[in-house]
């Protein structure tokens, strides 16, 4: 029996919740959870983590697209099966984890991934540039400025040797979301791509009143930029909003709450790059990103003014930081000033807060570097 | 459906990390309608911009979450895009699989959908990408009744919650994140399947403040792992270190020659409180300075732990930038046992104060942590019974504007201006 259109409650199951996670550990995990001891990375995207009971479980994390086919998650548990008593897991940053218990059975499971073109690339651990995690882009969202799985693809292929070694100077993580919403949360991250718009929304009058509460239309909108107007449709007037565009923001929220307010465009959006956010609270505390370069147009197929610039940046703090440094500390301890100098970046006033709040990042002391920012003054 | 040119997606077909555009032109060939996502990927590309329309609210019977519905703008050019709804499947805690059941789920795909998905979305879940409105009833009945599992949450609800993998394979751990995820998103599946917050709610379980699932930049409520005692110090083990006999953090330097590892400099130096120092060759912490940062443990893990008496920390309000810009979580509860024995209940119980107080005060569409920051702090941790301490603050304010209740005033607020006069003529 299955489901029945006719009686669509009958029979009906609701409230299950996910499975149990105890029921999908490998062996080796589900002996020694709560007993490990200490890992050790053996190589890049090899990990060995020993128990207090003796046991080993070694890993080997690989990379993968967070878009992925069933005809691709099947040959996964292929290679599960065949070598991982048919368990693997799946990380937060989108790679994919293969487990086995014992050493001698790292080196086959290695030479099965790697004798299937480029689709398992071994890496992402350690002092390195792991997965990017991202959004939906183009392949599924509503409200995009850009798409998330082409700049990933684009990126990840200029910065691969980064995710295969582990020479910088500490972890290096990417995030990518495809508009100001950040279901992809970039705002903690190294480097951060984000979908910017820079044009404020249309008003489409003629289907505004079918598809809009405007009440909330106008209250969607932080800066109060969006009023009541009358507007005429057919030789009838309506009620409708009009948009004070010096206070836009471009935030897209008008958008998600009426759809009636469209503001994407091809001119209009691009990425901006936000950098040295950090989540965790090793050293100093979690960071937000700070926007150094606020717009880089939405050249398809390969944005390469953002590959550029990712790859620049990261390149100019692999040579210039110390060991351990995030790319955050490293900017906080060089200072923002050198940091753009270093990176050859220019400085324009879009990267100088006027939002909320804006007075605390402003600064209000005589202590700086002179850089080539200042040589006017000091030249 | 037919094949359609794609020479700006072929493009992203090169190169050495593994290419979607491949993944999906193997998977159109046994789902055609995969021709169709590429189509109308190809045209956005070609646009640069979306095709997909604004919303469509499609859903299960009895819930209001866990599927996000969609349509294509250009239905007629790609019909097999026209309905594009995702399905959000609750993942498993720390998202470990058997081949069994992934392939379950693979087979419901195949059935019932497009055959492409997210492992995984950004909240945790994993997602079904691209199916028809027709389909969506039936998918749940199988996966409810052959696969035993659920959707997750979307819309102005609890979030899946998820975790880091924990006790599972990390040494660091504090508490066990999966079973209080799974304990928690089973005690709470009505308030995940049928919105009735403000907006939505998350929480993130971390087992430590390395935060692998970035538990304090992106839930309503994270629960983060920490220690009150001292680390734990094997004395032989920072001689190894020292010796250059064990790899210092963990090996992940070793693509580069750093030199030697240098236990001032890379640990002692950079703690951020200086609580360490070496007494000959014997390392000395001084646990009442620590502030549990991670970064000794994380340079020496053969060496060092934490301690043994572990629990979590509280912090609340994060969230991405829409509307008032990011928040991190604010520090709320220094310290909470996160104890199965009692079925976690203390957690439970912060939880819901949280609840009360928001559910009633929050506006349309306003995450806790904006409301917290619209009634102020010293409000927030009135509503949590929770003396304020300055652990909750980086800094004390340095404005002078305080809002003194007329209860802290000797004499309260009611005065007479006659009287006033009387005294004092104007």
């Amino acid at each position: 029996m299955g489901y029945d259109p006719n009686n669509p409650m009958e029979g009906r199951i609701t409230d299950l919740g996910p499975p149990h996670y105890s029921k999908f550990l490998p062996p080796v995990i589900a002996n020694n959870k709560g007993k490990w001891l200490y890992h050790e990375i053996l190589e890049p995207g090899v990990l060995v983590h020993v128990s207090e009971t003796g046991d080993e479980c070694y890993t080997v994390r690989v990379g993968s697209a967070r878009l992925i086919s069933i005809e691709l998650i099947r040959e996964m548990c292929d290679i599960a099966d065949k070598h991982c008593d048919g368990y693997l897991r799946f990380t937060t940053r989108n790679n994919v984890e293969f487990m086995v218990d014992s050493r001698d059975k790292v080196q086959p499971l290695i030479d099965d991934l790697k004798s299937r073109g480029n689709k398992f690339p071994v890496g992402g651990t350690g002092a390195g540039v792991t997965n990017i995690v991202h959004t939906q882009g183009w392949v599924h969202c509503h409200t995009p400025a850009t798409d998330a799985s082409g700049p990933v693809k684009a990126v990840m292929d200029e910065l691969f040797d980064y995710f295969t070694s582990m020479t910088l100077p500490a972890q290096v993580r990417i995030a990518l979301a495809c508009c100001l919403n950040m279901c992809g949360a970039v705002h903690a991250s190294d480097i951060a791509l984000l979908g910017v718009h820079r044009k404020p929304p249309m008003i489409d009058h003629e289907r505004i009143t079918g598809v809009c509460e405007l009440p909330l239309a106008i209250a969607a909108c932080p800066l109060g930029a969006i009023k009541p107007a009358k507007a005429e449709v057919n030789g009838e007037e309506i009620k409708s909003v009009k948009v004070n565009v010096e206070r836009c923001m471009f935030c897209g929220n008008c958008y998600t709450m009426c759809p009636a307010m469209p503001l994407a465009d091809p001119e209009g959006d691009g990425i901006a790059i936000l950098v040295g956010g950090k989540v965790s609270n090793s050293r100093s505390a979690p960071k937000f990103s700070k926007m150094v370069i606020p717009f880089l147009p939405n050249n398809t197929p390969r944005w390469p003014e953002v590959v550029e610039a990712v790859k620049n940046i990261l390149e100019v703090y692999a040579k210039d930081a110390r060991k351990y440094e995030r790319v955050g500390e490293w900017a906080e301890r060089i200072g923002w000033e050198k940091f753009f100098e270093k990176c050859n970046i220019p400085f324009t006033d879009k990267c100088v807060d006027d939002y909320r709040l804006a007075y605390d990042t402003w600064r209000t002391t005589t202590q700086f570097k002179y850089t080539n920012a200042t040589a006017k003054y000091t030249g | 459906m037919p094949k359609h040119d794609t020479p700006l997606l072929d493009q992203l077909e090169s190169g050495p990390w593994p290419s979607f555009v491949t993944d999906m032109k193997r998977m159109a060939e046994k789902k055609p309608e995969v021709y169709d996502i590429l189509g109308q990927l190809e045209l956005s590309f070609k646009d640069r911009i979306t095709h997909w329309k604004h919303g469509g609210i499609v859903g299960v019977f009895g819930y209001g979450g866990g599927i996000v519905g969609r349509y294509s703008d250009v239905p007629q050019q790609f019909p097999g895009v026209e309905h594009f709804h995702t399905v959000r499947l609750n993942q498993p805690a720390s998202k470990y699989y058997s081949t069994e059941n992934l392939r379950a789920i693979c087979d419901l795909w195949d059935k019932y959908g497009s055959g492409m998905t997210n492992l995984h979305g950004s909240t945790g879940d994993l997602v079904l990408l691209g199916t028809r409105t027709e389909n969506l009833e039936p998918l749940f009945w199988d996966l409810t009744h052959d696969l035993g599992q659920d959707l997750g949450g979307s819309g102005s609800n609890l979030r899946t919650p998820s975790c880091c993998l924990g006790q599972s394979r990390c040494e660091w751990a504090c508490y066990d994140t999966q079973e209080v995820c799974y304990a928690l998103t089973m005690h709470y599946q009505d308030e995940i399947h049928r919105p009735a917050f403000p907006y939505k709610f998350k929480f993130k379980f971390s087992g430590c403040p390395n935060d692998c699932v970035a538990a304090i930049a992106r839930s309503d409520f994270a629960l983060i792992g920490t220690w009150k005692d001292d680390i734990r110090i094997d004395q032989a083990a920072v001689k190894e270190y020292m010796a250059g006999n064990y790899p210092a953090n963990g090996g992940s330097h070793s693509g580069r020659d750093w030199g030697a590892f240098d236990i001032r400099k890379e640990v002692l130096d950079l703690c951020p409180t200086g609580c360490m120092w070496m007494e000959g060759d014997e390392l000395k912490i001084d646990n009442s300075e620590c502030t549990r940062c991670m970064h000794c443990i994380n340079v020496m893990p053969r060496a060092l732990r934490p301690g043994t008496e572990m629990g979590a920390t509280v912090c609340i309000g994060a969230k991405a930038p829409i509307l008032d810009g990011a928040q991190f979580g604010t520090m709320v509860i220094p310290f909470v046992k996160v104890d199965k024995e009692n079925d976690f209940q203390d957690v439970i119980d912060i939880i819901e104060n949280v609840w009360d107080w928001w559910m009633e005060v929050g506006k349309n569409r306003e995450r806790v942590g904006e409301t917290m920051q619209r009634v102020g702090l010293p409000t927030f941790l009135e509503v949590m019974g929770i003396e304020p301490t300055p652990q909750h603050v980086k800094e004390p304010r340095s404005n002078p504007y305080v809002f003194w209740k007329e209860e802290e005033v000797e004499g309260g607020f009611e005065r007479d201006i006659k009287e006033f006069r009387k005294r004092n003529a104007m």
